[in-house]
């Protein structure tokens, strides 16, 4: 249970920071901390307890007391993911702060071109 | 009153998941489709680690749409740091220490990579975890010691391990009548070579996360 309360709190921290910071950088972050909250959310969903990994290294291990793979698989490809779009991310905020000459987005909102 | 209003509006979110989350059980068994591939898993596709089998054999098209996505998004990040304007800063050159064993431990690291994702269908590990430690490897070099790397070799690295995926994937189209079809023999389980495609996926999977991730890092540079 304790898993589900620090991957929700992680999630609710993210949208928190989002909702309320103007620092586009400070925006990606609670992105990125939402990012690991889902996965970690993701991740605890498949747990059992006192679960083993889910890979066969010596035979005669029992598969009822291995975890869930099946989270495991999409959360493995969805942390690379997560690390490029963020890059993607602080890239585009790289730009407008190139072009503004400020990263607050109540600023960028009320400059025009 | 604006950090007020989101908090409510968290609060709101929070209780609502969390009442419909309350239904879910924690640490119980499994779904019926994880059970699934726990017991059939190594008959069906030769890999002990079934993470592995499920990434690339039972849901490898899944696996091909995600590295699509994380090559979009290289490119994207190429596309936006080709306007940046990039002006010229003194930067102070590593010490001797610094560049020497920077170099010095680089090949280990891109060897510890390439075990990683060798290895990725017997203990935990694959392609994309390789692939990020070969990516580190790129980034102690271009911290460590300055040092001009190819970035074309980067992008074609990745586009030939990107085509091999396919080739394979058409392979099995061809051999055997399904996309990715794991048509090679699996071979004896806990074995380096077993498991029929799967480690040939994984090698290409590192070198294209490994070349974008290190491509990511040299896009972000200051300074070219």
């Amino acid at each position: 249970m304790i898993y589900y309360i620090g991957a929700l709190g992680l999630i609710f921290i993210g949208l928190f920071i989002i909702m309320t910071r103007h620092n586009l950088i400070k925006m990606i972050i609670g992105l990125n901390i939402m990012d690991t909250g889902v996965n970690l959310f993701l991740i605890s969903i498949g747990y059992i307890r006192k679960g083993t990994a889910p890979i066969f290294s010596k035979p005669g291990i029992n598969p009822g007391a291995m975890v869930d793979p099946t989270p495991q698989a999409l959360v493995l490809t969805a942390i690379v993911i997560g690390v490029a779009v963020i890059a993607m991310a602080l890239s585009l905020a790289i730009r407008l702060y190139q072009h503004y000459g400020t990263l607050n987005m109540r600023k960028i909102k009320e400059q025009r071109w | 009153m604006r950090k007020f209003i989101s908090l409510i509006l968290v609060g709101i979110i929070a209780s609502g998941i969390t009442l419909s989350l309350l239904k879910i059980p924690f640490g119980t068994p499994k779904t019926k489709v994880g059970n699934y591939y726990l017991n059939r898993g190594i008959e069906q596709t030769g890999a002990v680690n079934i993470v592995t089998s499920v990434v690339l054999n039972y849901r490898g098209f899944d696996t091909l749409g995600e590295v699509t996505v994380l090559f979009i998004a290289a490119l994207g990040l190429g596309m936006v740091t080709l306007t940046f304007k990039r002006e010229k800063r003194e930067i102070q050159p590593s010490s001797f220490i610094l560049s020497v064993g920077s170099r010095f431990l680089f090949p280990f690291i891109l060897l510890f990579g390439t075990y990683i994702f060798l290895h990725g269908h017997l203990s935990p590990g694959g392609g994309f975890q390789g692939g990020a430690i070969i990516a580190s490897g790129f980034l102690l070099i271009y911290l460590g010691c300055k040092r001009e790397i190819n970035e074309k070799r980067f992008k074609l690295t990745e586009s030939l391990a990107g085509l091999v995926f396919l080739i394979i994937g058409l392979m099995g189209l061809y051999f055997s009548g399904y996309f990715l079809f794991n048509f090679l023999p699996k071979g004896v389980a806990n074995t380096l070579f077993s498991a029929g495609i799967i480690p040939l996926i994984y090698i290409a999977i590192g070198f294209k996360v490994g070349a974008e991730l290190a491509g990511i890092i040299n896009d972000l540079m200051e300074e070219k």
